[in-house]
């Protein structure tokens, strides 16, 4: 093992990390804050993967390169959108009931998948990323793809506005109020109900944007997100449900294991290894990474 | 020993299912015969869902270790003496790995059809209860290890033929399994065995082991400040549901005549909850009748509209939960008594306790 396939693993391992990060950081959202497990999170991500692909056959003759500006509102709108009605119609009636929401998500992201298959077909619809994105930089003996670098910014920036918004806007504020004490942040004036929509709609939102990025590194098909869903959630509970920063941690950290570990053994073992180590690693830090304080005596 | 109305039900169901091959033809009788096998694994559910209120979504890991143990004393058996296994030879593997000689011995086989999924189940559960991890995280982490255990069943081709399973079986306990007469001896093992686990489960159900589970269910805390030890139960619970699991995979295998990852992963796992779900998981009758019922729709409509199966369970997982929370055992009961019982909290004092923070 030289120290350019290393390094050219952990390289690849950031960028799988940056998506699952992505993918994370709107489970840990309504995770953290309204204890829903949206187990048709990784569908958003399809959603956002999907809409990429229409974005580039739609505007790419049009626009050329410039398609990939558009694609971005349209997988944020387009996901958010769809979060917004699973919160209305469905999510809505379950607060308070986490194992219920796992089940009814898990219905949702069967019919979601369904017609994503019967929209596109079963195999992936391959998106041609921009020619700029095509080269690689050069370091040495290690070659950095621009598409994946790409990747890794775009999470880097989705990151930063995320901590702004929840540290520094007056939305954050009101996420922040409601997450520690939902009926005193209630009876102060904030309204949870809509809060409960944003942020939902938001988080959904922010996994659309993981699937441009998802989309330009492989094709998308109708089970991409059910691939991601179960890594998303050991992010959330590696990290500590709620902790941006530990979730961030996480999820490089998971890039990292496992692009290493496909580098020493077989693809099937290193993930089979992976999760086995995560339930290790339960057992010596079980509320994650960073726990968020609290002397509840118990968590939903 | 006076017998309930439901008890009463449910014998005479069961005796009427045993006639079944009298009045069933042979694809009737060979389905019924799969999706009895699989109530088994649904009973386990809820023990352990329904009555322990742990939601496992990694039951289909107990399930596959009890087929796997089955399918490869059945392979082995298939084998001719001194070769290998097909799907070892196409591999290049060269010897019989450690873990598969024992397996040529049948009552060492059906005694880890037991041992297998119930000790993993245990040691799973012991890792996981002893921290006192709880509720949905219990749910991510099963779902994390049957991941990992179905990723390396599909990555392990010599060891365990991979994606395309272990198949290809000729004969049990010198029974040859293609003969003609086996499809009905096969059914009425399998129903001996749902009897078995749900009269079993019911009589356990009713001590104070049963109680104490019903205990930790609605108020853990509670119930370690009363003096109790929960995690020791939610272990010997958890035990039973991989168990059950484990039989219900061994008989499936026989069915089936084939096991592989994709019949024991996510999807099968969850679906097997929510059929739980469906018929009451707080209910053994409505939580079997609920897997069976479900089964039976689904080998309908799939046939039927293959396209259209997926909305259709996807949209009854939704309603489900949205309308009857407590299945249709639940709406029976909730009819009979009225007026109607507050549906069973999940954990009611949680907001209370972590909002007062």
């Amino acid at each position: 093992m030289d120290f350019t396939f290393i390094s050219g693993q952990l390289f690849t391992g950031l960028s799988v990390g940056s998506i699952l990060l992505l993918a994370a950081l709107g489970l840990a959202l309504s995770f953290g804050l309204m204890r829903v497990i949206n187990m048709a999170h990784g569908e958003f991500l399809m959603v956002g993967g999907y809409l990429t692909y229409l974005a580039a056959q739609w505007a790419g003759p049009t626009l050329g390169d410039a398609w990939l500006w558009a694609a971005f509102p349209l997988a944020f709108l387009g996901a958010a959108l769809l979060g917004a009605v699973m919160e209305f119609t469905v999510i809505r009636r379950l607060y308070g009931r986490p194992l219920d929401t796992l089940l009814a998500t898990f219905g949702i992201s069967l019919i979601l998948q369904q017609a994503a298959r019967q929209l596109f077909g079963s195999t992936g619809v391959p998106v041609t990323a921009p020619a700029w994105l095509g080269g690689a930089l050069q370091l040495g003996d290690v070659t950095l793809p621009f598409v994946r670098l790409f990747v890794i910014a775009l999470a880097l920036i989705v990151l930063g506005g995320m901590w702004w918004l929840l540290n520094r806007s007056r939305f954050g504020m009101h996420v922040r109020a409601v997450n520690q004490n939902r009926e005193m942040a209630a009876a102060l004036g904030v309204n949870t109900r809509s809060l409960d929509l944003l942020v939902f709609a938001l988080g959904a939102g922010v996994a659309g944007v993981a699937g441009v990025g998802l989309a330009l590194i492989a094709p998308v098909n109708p089970t991409v997100g059910a691939a991601y869903i179960v890594n998303a959630f050991l992010v959330v509970v590696v990290g500590g449900v709620g902790s941006v920063l530990g979730g961030a941690v996480a999820a490089v950290l998971l890039g990292f294991v496992t692009a290493l570990a496909e580098g020493f053994t077989s693809v099937s073992l290193a993930q089979a290894i992976l999760l086995v180590l995560i339930v290790a690693f339960l057992q010596w830090k079980p509320r994650g990474l960073i726990p968020t304080k609290s002397r509840a005596l118990e968590e939903a | 020993m006076k017998l309930s109305t439901s008890t009463m039900a449910v014998i005479a169901v069961l005796i009427a299912l045993a006639f079944a091959p009298l009045y069933l033809g042979a694809y009737p009788l060979t389905l019924l015969g799969r999706v009895l096998a699989l109530s088994i694994a649904a009973v386990g559910v809820m023990v352990v869902w329904g009555r322990a209120g742990i939601l496992s979504l990694g039951q289909g890991l107990f399930f596959g270790l009890g087929g796997y143990a089955l399918a490869m004393h059945l392979k082995l058996v298939a084998t001719p003496r001194g070769e290998l296994p097909d799907f070892m030879l196409y591999n290049g593997v060269e010897a019989l790995p450690w873990f598969w000689a024992p397996f040529a011995s049948a009552p060492f086989a059906l005694a880890m059809v037991l041992i297998f999924p119930a000790a993993a189940a245990g040691l799973v559960a012991w890792l996981m209860f002893r921290r006192r991890i709880t509720g949905v995280y219990v749910s991510i982490i099963t779902q994390a290890l049957l991941l990992a255990f179905v990723t390396w069943l599909n990555g392990s081709q010599g060891l365990t033929s991979g994606t395309n399973g272990i198949t290809d079986f000729q004969t049990f306990l010198g029974v040859n399994l293609r003969g003609p007469d086996v499809a009905n001896g096969l059914y009425w093992v399998t129903l001996l065995f749902v009897a078995l686990a749900l009269g079993g489960t019911a009589l356990l159900l009713r001590t104070p082991f049963g109680a104490i589970l019903t205990a930790i269910r609605d108020n853990e805390n509670r119930t370690r400040f009363l003096g109790f030890n929960p995690a020791a139960f939610k272990i010997a619970a958890f035990m039973l549901g991989g168990l059950l699991a484990g039989v219900s995979g061994a008989l499936y295998t026989l069915h089936l005549g084939t096991i592989s990852p994709a019949m024991i992963g996510t999807a099968f796992s969850i679906e097997l909850v929510v059929w739980v779900a469906l018929g009451g998981r707080a209910s053994l009758i409505g939580a079997a009748a609920g897997l069976v019922l479900g089964q039976l729709a689904k080998d309908r409509i799939s046939s039927a509209a293959p396209d259209a199966w997926l909305y259709v369970m996807g949209s009854l997982f939704v309603l489900v939960v949205l309308v009857m929370p407590q299945g249709v055992a639940g709406l029976i009961r909730n009819r009979r008594r009225a007026p109607a019982p507050a549906p069973v909290p999940q954990n009611p004092v949680t907001r209370e306790v972590s909002d007062a923070v």
